[in-house]
């Protein structure tokens, strides 16, 4: 074999690894019921592959390949050391007979076992903290310091993390499966949110001075993908097109210096109509089930903006009327908050002010940078100057992103001029 | 009458033992769980996982929430315990979440160590 076809060849098992690697791991994990034996197992089945599918080619199906190989050598190794710890012999023994080899199984477990992959990093016994890094390390392949340096932490943080997880789905015996369908529901909620936390992690980072992060929201988008096509459940598609709908604008919400672009000012010929038509269909399949919730609701709206040619074009009173309906399925002060923008921007800025004036008084939001920039913004359409700079310097306060400073200075000074 | 004795204790001084003391400790307490239980005494006991390993349920309005850790509110007071013996944490998530007390107050779930203190 000469060199080019070697690495050719080299070059196509690296393919295979990564369109594979997650799925042998998933089916691993529950053969074997451990993450670090399994991942242990993979990486000795991917050695075998090296060695082999150079020389006598790459085999029919190499996911039941790596699958078979990695569980005999994991059976192989707990029969070696059983010899100083007698009780892996009965392990080795039990894996190997309540399991059958996976070269004579169906395709269809395969889907059902990347499903208890998510649904076990989800888990909602374990942290955010935990089930973020669990998700992107196990499902998504990121490595520790890939993760590390999304969150801006170190990556003994994020390894810690994993290693607590993992103690803790196996201390407390946290089960490698799906829940029946009247459980579904709740735990399919706490898979949504992991999924939207990275989404909006990469979309607009906490603090810092970079305000996107396409990484992370990729990513993220990758995963509502994947949760789409093992669980076409409609909140998936709800939240899926609120992502792609989002994701659409990425380009032009930020100008060429690093500023914020507020929906209003963006140039929408830069919004990615790919995306737009994904999401609109996703929404449209969703409303259809007539099931639908939250997710569904929020990329509803963010639909009308994208099918709007402009600020002034947009149907507010279908942005309200959808609003309405996600107070009645989701109600929290900042769907409150945003309600009253759509509703300013149908009936006017003082009724807007109304709006925002009760809210803050309530105290919920008192805190909340964005909730003083929009009544700062009421005010300053109404002419109110000083009330404006009131607000104005509060949310400046308050806010901790630089381009987010950088405008709320930009207006305050604005105001002065 | 029967009492429930609970054992409180800073998990970070426990660990800062060497290994064999906290074996000592271990075997201790289970010589003297022996001792209660030859002379009729004691009903049950068992050394907990570590608090890492807490799961906290709650039922508000009919939903069940599931959090990680052990976090009772301070006006919490712990008011009771089911022992149960269930193969994994979704069913022991599942009683809890059944039992009435669920729907008001929060019930932590905390597994039971199979073997004595120093596992």
């Amino acid at each position: 074999m000469s060199d080019d076809t070697a690495q050719e060849a080299r070059a196509r098992d690296d393919d295979v690894y990564r369109a594979k690697s997650r799925q042998v791991l998933a089916t691993l994990i529950r053969l074997l019921g451990d993450f670090d034996a399994a991942e242990k197992a993979l990486q000795e089945a991917f050695a075998v592959a090296m060695e082999q599918w150079p020389r006598d080619g790459i085999p029919a199906n190499p996911r039941a390949w790596l699958v078979s190989t990695g569980r005999f050598k994991a059976i192989d190794g707990m029969r070696r050391r059983a010899r100083y710890d007698a009780s892996l012999s009965e392990l080795a023994k039990q894996i190997e007979t309540s399991t059958s080899d996976p070269l004579e199984q169906e395709d269809e477990h395969i889907e059902d076992d990347r499903l208890r992959l998510i649904f076990t990093c989800c888990h909602p016994a374990l942290s955010p903290e935990a089930q973020i890094p669990m998700t992107l390390r196990e499902v998504c392949n990121l490595t520790t310091e890939e993760i590390a340096r999304a969150f801006l932490t170190k990556p003994a943080t994020i390894a810690q993390r994993i290693v607590r997880a993992k103690a803790k789905i196996r201390d407390t015996r946290i089960p490698y499966e799906v829940l029946p369908p009247s459980e579904l529901s709740d735990r399919l909620d706490t898979v949504l949110h992991v999924i939207y936390l990275v989404f909006n992690e990469g979309y607009s980072a906490s603090f810092g001075a970079s305000l996107t992060r396409a990484d992370l929201s990729g990513e993220a988008i990758r995963l509502g993908r994947l949760l789409l096509q093992l669980l076409p459940e409609p909140e998936v598609m709800g939240l899926l097109a609120l992502m792609l709908l989002h994701e659409s604008r990425r380009a032009a919400r930020t100008s060429e210096t690093g500023e914020i672009v507020l929906l209003e000012h963006q140039d929408r010929t830069l919004w990615n109509q790919d995306y737009i038509k994904e999401g609109v269909e996703l929404i449209e399949r969703a409303l259809a089930s007539r099931r639908f919730g939250p997710y569904t609701l929020q990329a509803a709206i963010a639909a009308v903006h994208a099918e709007a040619p402009s600020a002034q074009e947009t149907d507010w009173a279908q942005i309200v009327t959808l609003y309405d309906l996600l107070m009645q399925a989701d109600p929290s002060p900042i769907v409150e908050l945003n309600r009253a923008v759509a509703v300013a921007m149908r009936d006017g800025p003082a009724k807007g002010l109304e709006l925002v004036d009760a809210l803050l008084n309530r105290g919920e939001l008192a805190q909340y940078h964005l909730a003083h920039a929009t009544r700062a913004d009421f005010c300053r359409r109404l002419g109110m100057q000083a009330d404006a700079r009131v607000s104005y310097e509060r949310a400046l306060a308050l806010a901790q992103q630089e381009p987010e400073r950088r405008f709320l200075e930009k207006r305050l000074k604005e105001l002065e001029d | 009458m029967k009492y429930l004795c609970l054992v409180y204790l800073e998990e970070k001084i426990l660990n800062a033992f060497p290994a064999h003391e906290r074996q000592a400790i271990s075997d201790k307490a289970m010589s003297y769980c022996d001792k209660l239980q030859k002379a009729g005494q004691l009903l049950a006991a068992s050394p907990l996982h570590p608090v890492e390993t807490a799961t906290t349920v709650r039922v508000p309005e009919g939903k069940t929430s599931t959090t990680d850790g052990p976090f009772a509110e301070t006006k919490e007071q712990l008011g009771g315990f089911l022992m149960i013996d269930v193969p994994d944490l979704n069913d022991a998530i599942r009683i809890a979440a059944q039992f009435p007390g669920a729907h008001f107050g929060s019930v932590e779930v905390r597994p039971m160590k199979e073997l004595g203190c120093a596992d």
